[in-house]
């Protein structure tokens, strides 16, 4: 079949790079975003590190760019560390591995992996992409006010950001940040309906949910759960607005601050904190369900083996996704909630251990046996593995309310989340990234730069945050600007310094990537077809796709994605697009019943006109 | 001046090493392609592998075992006990899970590496294999729920009747401390009767509260039940004791509370921790701004007898701060004389 739709286009610079509605763009527009937000978000906690692991450091030399935050004396204001440390938290969890992560590869591999020419409205998809956009750039200009950015912690609890007497940066600060919020969640909407859209009406022929690789089960989980979580941001924050704005008590009840009695009454800081972490635990999926996903891909690629356990893959994504609805008053054990409450969220926080434990095993056993390629993105997919298991162990003990009550809000909490979700996302972000990257600008990244930023990276991240939970054992608080005021915690001053140096090498190590992610795409070597001898449907594409990614008929899949190493084949790969005919050597017995079926896929209709024109 | 010298070296010395990376390069374009799969890079990454499962192991054993004593907080309380107890099995469980999957992790690498000659299994499932490692995760986490909710309810349980009470109130930046007196019951509270002397809000119109004492430091009885009600003024805080395993948030407006019973006094701490200056702290652990890190106030645990002739000594707040009898209604004036222990 004949399509002429990319010829009569004249695509201008505007609409082919800014306002561009091709998915592909699109995608590259989040990931340049995520990378700028990564170096700033990095950066703060570079920031927060010295005055942590260095206290008696004189901060002068940060004064061109913190100005009056940094003190007479040369230290650094404990309430800009706090506003550090919040921002540090919102753009590393929502601009970085949510729009930077989600929006980059469910934007780029959607319609690649599933065989559509674009997203289903290529329209809310640019309009996805600007709204980020908007609230990027209300955060960022809040970070820059005189009275500072929001400081009451990422997770922003009221009546601290509802008073702004209570600190400088529940002012202006904190109306940007729930402003720029908003506007976020607006994107993530557009984009969720749009992926979800795109995955159940946009298929190939062939492309059965059975036979969708496990990145696409894991974009697709990860924007219902999106879906159905961030409305419920929406309306704290609007509750939020309201007790900020117009007198309401949503969440203020008899507060006496600066030497005068507020008149509101009856409200609960409380339901801040239940709808605040309805959304706030299913954004932990948010952020590692398509690290997972990306992970699981390569992974299997790079073993050279089917993913272990394909459908208990799936099973163990759909029990996470629905599980992760249910577990969110466990960030609230010690928060006052009725011990009965605690009770039943701890027997469902310790359940969706089960899926992902499962999900461990699978990994482990899809290596075990394989040929293993090392490539940067296999590296940081094994990485993430590590990760996910320390992290993920840690998280059995916070998750028991009764453990909980000494852990909470301890180091050892920042240890856990900073290894589950932070570096193991941004390692599937990292992996998607190398493995990805011939597909987006048609060019190899150099590998040997890619294992020198693995290991430091991989060595950084561990010498971070393990010596974390020794100070979380220890009982340290988090959110501490410094520790020299009580006798408990005056210790382990070697070991802050040794993390913050290994939090700034990690950093450091990141231009590596930056480097050779810039200087490729322009001077890399041109990739082949197939630069990881993979099987799914993104490698049939032309090096660099136009738009509408197949210059022909899209092309008709047969078989699942993960056909590597058959008995029989001669090559250790299969791509989901070699009919069953061609492959009788390798078949198995019932797929040898599935040839019957393939003349029915080639004969039908192909309904290009959905594609929006 | 030095930082622009900083600056021109840094920038030197990225110069240096791209043109080293364009070397490299242009080097291997010149050598002609190799298959990357079977090549050194691949060797020497799958030796790393095991390289770092074995230094990060030692390293992890090494530190754990050196620093057990300064990680590992002395616990002076009842349920603490019980809560570390738990804490120590949780981490043998989880130990094991962790010590095996992280070395067949690095394992299998580098078993497994790329090798021409061999092929990968084609094992895409197991579903008897599977089963077994869906059950036993659960089991052994039914476990640590089963043990986690027996804690958990004990911990959680009512004090009984004859508990010490105690209320705690924390604000920016610090926390006050209020005793019920010798009627035993402390007196009501209204924050909107607030003000620079009066950081309490006591109610004046209430009996109970013409008794009651505000000392500096929380002041604890070893082996008795100690209810502590907890609250906030301004926005929320935590109250935080490292040594007892006690943690609740307070919150304005819904008071919370917190039961436990001491079992260390602050001078037997001191001989077991061999630290003559050893004293147990309060803190804050709920993010509540600038001041935050220094929400701190000494606890003093005594023996029972001490604590009550600490106790009876105690001067009452009205007492201390007799023009509020101002605001006691006339009829119970005399009553509040007589209750706060002023003179006539």
């Amino acid at each position: 079949m004949d399509h002429s739709h990319d010829h009569e286009h004249k695509e201008t610079f505007i609409t082919k790079y800014v306002f561009s509605q091709d998915h592909k763009t699109i995608a590259k527009q989040y990931l340049i975003t995520g990378i700028f937000w990564a170096l700033i978000g990095g950066a703060m906690s570079i920031i927060f590190r010295l005055q942590l692991g260095f206290p008696d450091m004189n901060l002068e030399f940060l004064r061109p760019i913190l100005g009056g935050w940094i003190t007479p004396t040369g230290k650094l204001d404990p309430e800009f560390y706090l506003a550090l440390v919040t921002m540090h938290g919102t753009i590393m969890v929502f601009f970085v591995l949510t729009a930077g992560l989600s929006g980059t590869f469910s934007n780029f591999l959607i319609p690649l992996q599933i065989g559509a020419r674009d997203m289903a409205s290529g329209f809310l998809n640019m309009l996805s992409y600007w709204f980020f956009f908007l609230s990027s750039v209300v955060m960022f200009i809040s970070i820059f006010i005189p009275t500072g950015p929001a400081s009451g912690g990422w997770v922003i609890y009221p009546p601290l950001s509802a008073l702004p007497q209570a600190m400088s940066g529940s002012g202006l600060g904190m109306t940007l940040w729930l402003v720029a919020m908003v506007f976020f969640i607006v994107s993530i909407l557009l984009g969720g309906v749009n992926y979800i859209t795109t995955i159940i009406n946009l298929r190939t022929r062939g492309m059965s949910f059975s036979k969708l690789p496990l990145t696409i089960w894991s974009f697709f989980l990860t924007a219902i759960i999106g879906l159905l979580s961030f409305p419920v941001l929406v309306a704290a924050a609007l509750l939020l607005i309201f007790d900020r704005t117009f007198g309401t008590s949503f969440y203020l009840s008899e507060i006496f601050i600066n030497g005068e009695a507020l008149p509101q009454m009856g409200g609960s800081p409380i339901l801040f904190q239940h709808l605040f972490w309805f959304l706030g635990h299913p954004e932990v999926y948010i952020v590692l369900l398509p690290a997972l996903g990306i992970t699981s891909e390569i992974i299997a690629t790079n073993s050279r083996k089917p993913i272990f356990g394909y459908k208990a893959m799936i099973i163990s994504m759909l029990g996470i996704t629905v599980l992760s609805f249910i577990v969110w008053a466990h960030h609230m054990f010690v928060t006052g909630m009725n011990p009965f409450l605690g009770s039943i969220f701890m027997l469902l926080t310790l359940i969706i251990a089960i899926p992902s434990a499962v999900k461990v095993f699978n990994y482990l056993t899809t290596l075990w046996k394989g040929n293993i390629v090392f490539t940067p993105a296999m590296m940081f997919s094994i990485g993430l593995v590590s990760f996910f298991i320390s992290g993920g162990l840690t998280g059995i003990f916070l998750g028991n309310s009764a453990i909980d009550i000494q852990l909470h809000d301890t180091y050892f909490v920042v240890a856990h989340f900073h290894l589950v979700m932070g570096s193991a996302s941004f390692f599937g972000m990292l992996a998607g990234v190398y493995h990805w990257f011939p597909k987006m600008f048609g060019r190899m990244m150099d590998s040997k730069l890619g294992y020198i930023h693995f290991w430091l990276t991989f060595a950084g991240v561990y010498l971070v945050f393990f010596p974390l939970h020794y100070i979380g054992i220890a009982g340290f608080p988090r959110r501490y600007y410094s520790f020299t005021n009580f006798d408990a915690f005056n210790m382990f001053t070697d070991l802050n310094s040794l993390v913050s140096i290994a939090a700034i090498v990690t950093f450091c190590a990141q231009f590596i990537f930056l480097f050779n992610f810039f200087y490729s795409m322009f001077r890399g070597k041109k990739a082949p077809a197939n630069p990881w001898r993979s099987n799914t449907i993104e490698w049939t594409t032309p090096r660099v796709p136009g738009h509408g990614n197949w210059p022909g008929e899209i092309p008709i899949v047969y078989r699942w994605p993960y056909d590597y190493s058959k008995p029989g084949a001669a090559e250790d790969f299969i791509l989901q697009t070699v009919p069953f005919s061609e492959t009788k050597e390798s078949n198995l017995p019932h797929e040898n019943e599935l040839i019957a079926e393939e003349e029915e896929l080639k004969n039908m209709k192909v309904e290009e006109e959905s594609h929006g024109h | 001046m030095t930082g622009f010298v900083i600056v021109l070296a840094l920038f030197l010395i990225s110069a240096i090493l791209v043109a080293l990376f364009r070397l490299h390069t242009l080097v291997e374009v010149i050598r002609g392609k190799k298959d990357e799969r079977s090549g050194n890079s691949n060797k020497v990454n799958a030796a790393l592998m095991v390289v770092f499962l074995v230094t990060s192991f030692v390293l992890l054993i090494w530190y754990s075992v050196k620093e057990f004593d300064n990680y590992n907080l002395p616990v002076a309380s009842e349920h603490g006990v019980t809560t570390d107890q738990l804490f120590w099995w949780t981490m043998v469980i989880t130990g094991v899970v962790f010590i095996i999957t992280q070395i067949l992790l690095f394992w299998f690498p580098f078993k497994y590496q790329f090798s021409e000659k061999r092929k990968a299994l084609f094992y895409p499932d197991n579903t008897k294999l599977e089963i077994i490692w869906t059950v036993v995760p659960a089991i052994a986490l039914a476990g640590l729920v089963l043990y986690g909710l027996l804690v958990w309810n004990k911990v959680m349980q009512p004090a009984p009747k004859d508990a010490e009470v105690i209320e705690v109130m924390g604000y920016q930046f610090a926390w006050k401390v209020r005793y019920p007196g010798k009627d035993k019951e402390l007196g009501g509270y209204d924050y909107r009767l607030i003000d620079a002397v009066n950081a309490f809000g006591m109610n004046f119109n209430d009996r109970a509260s013409f008794d009651d004492f505000s000392p500096r430091e929380l002041h604890l009885p070893k082996g008795r039940p100690v209810e502590i009600k907890i609250r906030a003024r301004d926005v929320l805080h935590s109250f935080y004791l490292p040594h007892f395993r006690v943690k609740m948030d307070a919150v304005p407006g819904m008071p919370t509370r917190f039961a436990f019973t001491p079992t260390k006094t602050t001078e037997e701490m001191r001989a077991e921790t061999g630290n003559p200056d050893f004293n147990y702290e309060l803190a804050c652990t709920e993010i509540c701004g600038r001041g935050h890190f220094s929400m701190r106030l000494i606890v003093v645990v005594h023996e029972p007898e001490e604590y009550d002739k600490w106790y009876a000594e105690q001067e009452s707040w009205l007492s201390k701060n007799p023009d509020y009898l101002s605001k006691v209604p006339s009829d119970m004036k005399e009553l509040a004389m007589v209750k706060a222990n002023i003179a006539q």
